[in-house]
């Protein structure tokens, strides 16, 4: 086979992956803001959601993002304003830094990173230092409350997110996210290899856990007391307007879109189609066009896990802080350890 | 400070002497938090004062009168009839509910009585107004919470009643419909079979909200076991309506007294719950939204016929004397003490309104709890800003 990425330039190989990367990042966002915040949520309300900028309002969000950029930038008097205005740019920075090491096809990746599953989970991480920085530096008891509870929130999830992918990395041998991959689509169940071997079969344990930490990771409901409007009236963001609350709001939903997209990798198959189908025997021997319906794939898993997010979000009450302490270290890292153990035993043992 | 009773001075200087020990050994210091006047959770300009050691509530006390519209006054320079147009506005979820009881005050003092068909038809629009205001509750609870759907059911089917009030009065918030010696007018035509059906809509709302919040385990733990107040202390801060019934006291106004209403004529359950927490208030205010719909179908069924009004003179003089009426209104106790000197106004209006008293355990209540719990108790004890400043 011909690897496409052999016949760009380096320049413009690097162009298009930065092209891609925002690609990756931004249109997620935007569908999920478009399709589960404004239609299903809507719907679900038995109402309609917008309707009148564009086709059944699809050009609402372009409406949205200019009026939130016509808005005053205002900056609290005892804020410190430097840290105060750099704070949404960590948040949004370190969603990019995470799509990085996602792939979307056999040559449709930013980086083959060896130890990519280790990179996602520490990048994904920094966007707690961005919301804490946001909760303190400005000057407002609600910030602080809010940016305080997700620091605590983030840092009990993390842990149970990285046990969760343990579990996964021992059955496919490798921390490449585009050795996860193949592992899953090149595998077979006893023999059988018409669907390929998803780790989500396997790992059914390791998902949920997975979801459930993502859930809170991206602070949505019932994780979401970091925002919590009916208590801290937006939590760390209550005093961002215009611009910078426009990128954390970007960053909340790419955030979505982007944990869905390695959720989908660890889990799902990722952009693969089972090999055996065209009897492709390994990732060299995957045809070129799989570089164009590979991402479609993608995005087609990334919708339906960022749907059930969304799905979640909207039906649930919220936990309470300690509520959630107890859930995590109690359930959620106990359980995670148990399916650690359990893979390892097995792996072995088969 | 000065507002602040004994007790609640003590609690305070109490709880600032356990921060400054606190102090002195962790070198942390309190924070005190205002929730409100502008707030997303105090739905009105309820203020609360809360000291705050990390999230726990060391000391709370809410501040109201931000909405003082100064009604007992202004109903001193109203004729009777217009009292009512005012009064709707107190506790504005549940307009009806509010003339009714002042109405029944003038006619004790003038010593009338409303016909039986307006006796019926007031009970009816009153137990309508109950669902008008308790189903929003219901989905107002769900955003207190987090969770943003429940609303958006609650606002659907509440516009079945408010259509229904319409229909009847003319007004969707403030009928001003009730008249001393009965109603304004006879119910239109058709309104009564429109009514079977909207009861039948409203109980499936009630068994929809069961399903999805009360049978919730988020918020289950976030309402269970949460702002727990006892029997004794809900009767000493003078608690009434749901709050009191689930803190275990089987007391109702519509049950427990007569008063020209078609109550004594129907049979309806008086839920009453032993936990006296967060839980208990908001599934006993879910139970009386049924129990309000079977009212309703029960005086349906049994409307008689005849006047809406009784003869009343054109210019209405109520006679000297002085009179008490309260009734079981949505949010609880709402009585009006009337005091007339014989003219065309009353002398002196005193309102009882059920959420003031309601509000007033808070500092009770509050103490010690998290900051996400102050919002549920809150929630949970249900009040209006309009009942709260009168």
């Amino acid at each position: 086979m011909m690897s496409i990425a052999l016949e760009i330039p380096y320049w413009g190989q690097s162009l298009l992956r930065v092209l891609g990367g925002v690609g990756a990042v931004l249109l997620p966002a935007g569908t999920i803001v478009y399709l589960f915040l404004f239609k299903m949520m809507s719907f679900m309300q038995s109402r309609l959601g917008p309707m009148e900028a564009g086709p059944y309002g699809s050009m609402q969000l372009l409406a949205e993002v200019g009026k939130w950029l016509q808005k005053e930038d205002i900056i609290p008097e005892n804020a410190d304003a430097k840290i105060y205005k750099l704070a949404p740019v960590i948040v949004l920075v370190s969603t990019f830094l995470l799509v990085v090491v996602v792939p979307f096809g056999p040559d449709a990746l930013f980086t083959d990173f060896s130890a990519g599953v280790f990179y996602a989970l520490a990048i994904g991480s920094v966007s707690v230092i961005g919301i804490l920085v946001a909760g303190w530096s400005s000057a407002n008891k609600y910030s602080l409350l809010g940016g305080l509870r997700a620091a605590g929130q983030l840092i009990a999830y993390e842990l149970p997110m990285v046990l969760a992918v343990v579990g996964v990395v021992i059955q496919a041998g490798s921390m490449n996210l585009q050795q996860i991959v193949v592992a899953q689509n090149s595998g077979s169940i006893f023999g059988w290899d018409g669907v390929g071997f998803p780790f989500v079969l396997t790992q059914f344990v390791g998902f949920l856990i997975f979801m459930i930490a993502v859930q809170a990771e991206l602070t949505q409901v019932p994780f979401d007391m970091p925002i919590a409007e009916s208590e801290l009236v937006s939590g760390y963001m209550t005093e961002y307007s215009g611009f910078r609350f426009l990128i954390f709001f970007i960053g909340e939903f790419a955030t979505a879109g982007v944990f869905a997209f390695i959720a989908s990798v660890l889990f799902l198959g990722g952009w693969g189609i089972p090999f055996s189908w065209f009897g492709w025997e390994s990732l060299e021997a995957v045809d070129g066009w799989m570089n164009i319906v590979g991402p479609v794939i993608m995005l087609t898993k990334m919708l339906v896990l960022t749907g059930i997010i969304m799905w979640v979000r909207f039906s649930y009450p919220r936990f309470r802080e300690d509520q959630l302490q107890r859930f995590a270290w109690k359930v959620l890292i106990p359980l995670s350890l148990a399916n650690i153990a359990v893979t390892a035993i097995l792996k072995v043992a088969i | 400070m000065t507002m602040l009773s004994e007790r609640q001075q003590m609690s305070y200087i109490a709880s600032q002497a356990a921060d400054a020990r606190l102090n002195v050994e962790l070198e942390t210091e309190g924070m005190t938090l205002n929730i409100g006047p502008q707030h997303p959770a105090t739905h009105g300009t309820l203020r609360i004062i809360a000291r705050l050691d990390g999230e726990q509530v060391v000391w709370a006390e809410p501040s109201a009168g931000y909405m003082h519209r100064g009604y007992e006054k202004l109903t001193e320079v109203r004729t009777f009839p217009q009292v009512t147009a005012l009064i709707n506005r107190i506790d504005w979820l549940g307009s009806f509910a509010n003339e009714v009881p002042f109405i029944l005050a003038a006619e004790q003092l003038m010593d009338i009585e409303a016909p039986p068909r307006a006796q019926h038809i007031r009970t009816i629009l009153f137990e309508l107004s109950r669902i008008a205001n308790v189903s929003l509750f219901l989905g107002d609870l769900g955003v207190q919470m987090g969770a943003v759907t429940p609303v958006f059911m609650a606002f659907r089917d509440r516009e079945y009643v408010l259509n229904l009030i319409e229909g009847a009065t003319g007004g969707r918030f403030h009928p001003n419909f009730d008249r001393i010696g009965g109603l304004k007018d006879d119910l239109p035509k058709g309104w009564l079979d429109e009514t079977r059906q909207v009861m039948k809509k409203l109980r499936n709302f009630c068994d929809e909200i069961e399903d999805l919040l009360f049978g919730n385990e988020i918020f289950q733990s976030r309402t269970r076991g949460i702002g727990v107040i006892p029997a004794d202390v809900a009767r000493q801060y003078g608690l009434s309506g749901a709050n009191l019934r689930a803190s275990g006291v089987d007391w109702d106004l519509r049950r427990d007294q007569s008063l020209p209403l078609a109550y004594d004529k129907v049979d309806f359950r008086v839920w009453t719950h032993p936990d006296g927490d967060s839980w208990a208030r908001c599934w006993i205010r879910l139970q009386e939204v049924r129990e309000a719909t079977k009212i309703v179908d029960q005086l349906i069924e049994t409307l008689p016929p005849g006047p809406v009004m009784t003869k009343v003179p054109r210019i209405i003089k109520v006679p000297e004397g002085e009179a008490w009426v309260s009734t079981e209104n949505p949010l609880g106790e709402m009585g009006y003490y009337v005091v007339s000197k014989g003219d065309l106004g009353p002398f002196r209006v005193k309102i009882r309104s059920a959420s003031f008293n309601n509000i007033s355990i808070t500092p009770w209540v509050l103490k010690g709890v998290y900051v996400p719990d102050i919002i549920t108790i809150l929630a949970s004890l249900y009040f209006i800003l309009g009942d709260i400043d009168r």
